[in-house]
């Protein structure tokens, strides 16, 4: 058969192409991850530059190998994109080749094993952050106190904590937020005294607090996350659902017993709900396309995320959520197909309605 | 990127639609350009096929001096529409030119070198549209050879005609105008709206339709208000709707929505809904057919985009080549990426400039590369860009799929002929997948398949056919035979009986009698055969 091919419309186009995109994502991550350089100093920021540098050779090797484009390829900033956000969940001490190895597995084994850009079934930063998690648990949950500028490690120092042995990094350290209320809980005390001697949800909101690089300031994220939706690069489906999906289950399980379960603020105000919710679940290759999907996918992350961090043996449970609902994507999108114009959801034909 | 539309934020009303895309109108390249007329060109050519249907049957020959307004092509069959000659001159030739058609192939064209004298023929005989009735004037439509003026060229005539079978409450008029660039529909309403109004008042007394409801988008107040104005020729039941700026909002069926609420069922009229939508310069040609007599011989269009010297909006004649209005405009200003024949998010590109505009033509646009944003196509990265953005609730990014992996039969079963070709999400899509063209190509195959599956049945039900009239022909002749054989039969026995008793000859009398009454009617089945056959 031969048809002759024909040029479609439409002959005009939005400003919209990838690549703008996955950086103007970046351009919204941007003031958590300044706020992590500020708080956690120098070593921060080279562990940074270490996750971005290295997911790029990665990712030059990977489309080498697969002989496509590097050129257009390399600097559609979706290799970045992985890699910032992996960078921004690691412990801001960590030292290099902990971000190589994530940035290995989050480009190579996350994304280009699946077939590259578009083709992976699970979100490469977080089957970076999952493995790692896994396989170094001592390294992953090295956190540090938010340096006192009195004692923030010097150029030299800094380097040395990121590329060579730490010199006392114990001086510096403590736990994260959701660790130490994770740990003492399952010691036994209650929670309100936990919570009274050590956080509170302001300090937890405002970012003061040690954590990962970037998930401390839950509200510069929130920033971030909103700036997203005003340009339209998000809709709010997965965002909401995601805080809603935790907030109902937290409050539920708060509500019948306050001394055992943080309440819902507290899980809604860690910088850790926030980056999940507005750009990690977010990421469109591994998330629903309709509308419907994303609200299902978005509510079952939170309540998954609820569900691990008060039963679970991680402190972090948003990585494992993800991986599992990114799992779920297909049925998901199978199941909720948008009705079609002028049909039912099952695909007849709408009936005439008698006047 | 916009971070709201201003025009969005006008006052429109309506219900909503799903999906849709705001593409940067461009208007004002050619909104205050007054309707000029086109000088006479030298050559017209005109297309035998502007309309969706058959073909017409060319009347004219080369040599021949044909008068303004002469028929020169015949409608043929219930969906088709005439054609005639825009203005005096010498056929010079009818033969294969390449149309302004989506297939892009060769269709039969009367060229026409005008002899500038712009002499009449005879006109149509005037109606009084007071007086005429229905079909009358749905006659008239269709002797003066209406098709829809908005691009879709579907014979006006027959949709004037539904409403002996529907029972139809609403005429819309569709001046949305929700391409980019095209103002034409725009300025016909603000410079003559008197002859928009008079025509959409004789096509509600074609239609029986009590409402009249004109609907154009908010982004075009000065229309508005002169429609308002002369809202009242328009008859007592017509009114002005601001619909909502946003594209496909032209859509019929995504118009009626936006009207009156109500989605019209898969591969169902608007009719059935008891709606009928026509385009605004339709509304005005037939008033020109209906009050002068005067058939559809020129229309308006906007001519745009960077890479013309001038925008404008021309009355030109059917026929006029495209380079003749381009020289007219100033000519392009360099080697635009794409010239196209209609809007930019539906229009067709052409190759050559020597295509002529025809009925359904609207726009002639010289776009520049900094207009058409053509990017290299990346792999989907599922963002669900342009399954917000389909007005028809598909899947696009999962179409795509099943089309680029042959599965044509997958795509049809989620939707793909509900797809209207819009260009909502190829418009939208951050990684340029070209997804439209993917679609329009399986629909494509998916037609051929369908033909082709249409022929061989139609062989095998031929053959069949065949088959059966021979088992026919044998089954008689066998028949004669028999009754042959038995009428010699009867007549020996008649012979050798003769000695008989007299009661045995008058029962022989009577076994011939019947005998004979079954050879005549076994000639009868062979004779009908040859008609049988001349099908
Ligand atoms: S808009 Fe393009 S990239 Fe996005 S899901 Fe659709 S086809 Fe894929
Ligand atoms: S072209 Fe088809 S699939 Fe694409 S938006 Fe329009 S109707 Fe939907």
């Amino acid at each position: 058969m031969n048809i002759p091919a024909i040029i479609s419309g439409p002959h005009t186009h939005s400003r919209f192409s990838v690549t703008e995109t996955m950086f103007m994502v970046m351009i919204c991550l941007s003031p958590a991850t300044a706020m992590g350089f500020y708080l956690f100093g120098w070593p921060a920021l080279f562990l940074f530059a270490v996750t971005l540098a290295s997911a790029l050779v990665f990712e030059a090797l990977c489309l080498m190998l697969a002989r496509k484009p590097v050129h257009t390829y390399l600097f559609d900033g979706s290799a970045l994109l992985t890699a910032w956000i992996l960078a921004m969940t690691l412990p801001p001490w960590a030292p290099w080749w902990v971000a190589v190895v994530g940035a290995f597995l989050a480009i190579v084994v996350g994304k280009h094993v699946y077939g590259g850009l578009g083709q992976n079934m699970f979100n490469p930063a977080m089957v970076a952050r999952a493995a790692l998690l896994i396989a170094l648990p001592v390294e992953m949950t090295q956190w540090i106190m938010p340096v006192d500028l009195a004692i923030t490690p010097g150029f030299g120092e800094a380097l040395a904590i990121t590329f060579g042995t730490p010199p006392a990094v114990d001086a510096y350290s403590g736990a994260s937020a959701l660790g130490y209320v994770t740990a003492e809980l399952s010691a036994g005390r209650p929670l309100s005294e936990i919570m009274g001697n050590s956080f509170d949800v302001k300090t937890l909101f405002f970012g003061n607090v040690s954590g990962s690089l970037g998930e401390t300031s839950a509200l510069l994220i929130l920033a971030g996350g909103i700036l997203l939706m005003a340009m339209r690069l998000i809709t709010w489906h997965i965002p909401l659902s995601v805080l809603a999906g935790a907030a109902t289950l937290s409050g539920a399980l708060y509500l019948a017993n306050p001394e055992a379960y943080p309440s819902p603020f507290w899980h809604l105000t860690s910088g850790a709900m926030m980056l999940t919710a507005f750009f990690i679940a977010t990421d469109y290759v591994t998330s629903p396309a309709s509308n419907l999907g994303r609200v299902i996918y978005g509510a079952a992350i939170g309540a998954l995320i609820v569900i691990i961090r008060t039963f679970g043996s991680f402190p972090e449970g948003a990585a494992f959520a993800v991986l599992l609902l990114n799992g779920c994507v297909p049925l998901i999108d199978e199941y909720t197909r948008p009705r079609i114009f002028g049909r039912t959801r099952s695909g007849k034909p709408l009936e005439i309605a008698d006047e | 990127m916009k971070l709201f539309s201003l025009s969005s934020l006008k006052r429109s009303t309506g219900y909503s639609i799903r999906g849709g895309v705001h593409p940067e109108t461009r208007k004002h390249l050619a909104a205050g350009c007054a309707i000029e007329k086109l000088p006479m060109p030298k050559l017209l050519r005109v297309p035998l096929q502007q309309h969706i249907g058959a073909e017409a049957a060319p009347l004219v020959q080369r040599g021949d001096h044909v008068l303004k307004g002469q028929i020169i092509g015949k409608a043929r069959g219930a969906v088709s529409a005439n054609v005639h000659a825009p203005t005096s001159g010498e056929v010079i030739a009818v033969g294969p030119f390449t149309a302004p058609h989506p297939s892009g192939l060769p269709v039969a064209t009367v060229t026409i070198r005008p002899d500038g004298e712009e002499k009449w023929g005879k006109r149509l005989p005037r109606l009084r549209p007071e007086d005429a009735s229905a079909d009358e004037i749905a006659k008239q439509v269709l002797e003066a050879g209406i098709v829809g003026m908005g691009g879709a060229t579907f014979p006006s005539a027959v949709k004037l005609g539904l409403g002996k079978r529907y029972k139809l409450h609403t005429l819309i008029i569709n001046a949305a105008e929700c391409e980019p660039y095209l103002t034409c529909d725009d300025r016909l309403i603000q410079e003559r709206p008197e002859d928009v109004a008079d025509g959409i008042a004789i096509m509600a007394k074609a239609l029986g339709t009590a409402r009249v409801v004109i609907a154009i988008e908010s982004n075009k107040p000065h229309a508005i208000e002169a429609m308002k104005r002369y809202i009242r020729q328009a008859g007592p039941g017509a009114e002005v709707m601001a619909v909502p700026t946003l594209y496909p909002m032209g859509s019929e069926k995504h118009l009626v929505q936006t009207v009156i609420g109500k989605e019209t069922p898969a591969r169902a009229l608007t009719a059935e809904l008891g709606v009928v939508v026509h385009n605004a310069a339709t509304a005005q040609a037939v008033h020109k057919a209906v009050r002068y007599g005067e058939p559809l011989l020129s229309r308006i269009l906007t001519v745009s985009g960077h890479g013309v010297e001038r925008p404008a909006n021309l009355e030109v004649l059917i026929g006029t080549p495209v380079s003749d209005i381009l020289d007219h405009c100033g000519g392009l200003t360099g080697e635009p990426e794409r010239l196209l024949l209609g809007g930019p998010m539906m229009g067709m590109p052409i190759q050559s400039l020597r295509v002529p505009v025809i009925k359904g033509t609207n726009g002639v646009l010289a776009l520049t590369a900094r207009e058409t944003r053509r990017k290299e196509s990346m792999p989907c990265i599922r963002c669900g860009k342009c399954v917000a953005s389909c007005p028809c609730g598909l899947q696009p990014n999962e179409l795509n799929l099943r089309i680029q992996s042959d599965d044509l039969d997958g795509a049809v079963d989620i939707g793909l002929m509900d797809c209207v070709s819009c260009g909502s999400c190829s418009f939208t899509c951050p990684s340029n997948i070209q997804l439209v063209q993917g679609f329009n190509y399986a629909k494509g195959r998916l037609a051929a398949k369908q033909s082709q599956k249409h022929q061989q049945e139609e062989t095998k039900r031929l053959a069949e056919a065949r088959t059966a009239r021979e088992e026919a022909i044998a089954e008689a002749k066998r028949k004669a035979m028999a009754a042959h054989k038995a009428k010699q039969e009867a007549k020996k026995k008649a012979a050798a009986a003769k000695k008989a008793e007299a009661e045995a000859k008058a029962a022989a009398e009577a076994q011939a009698d019947g005998a004979e009454a079954a050879s005549q009617d076994a000639p009868q089945q062979p004779a009908a055969t040859p008609t049988e056959a001349a099908e």
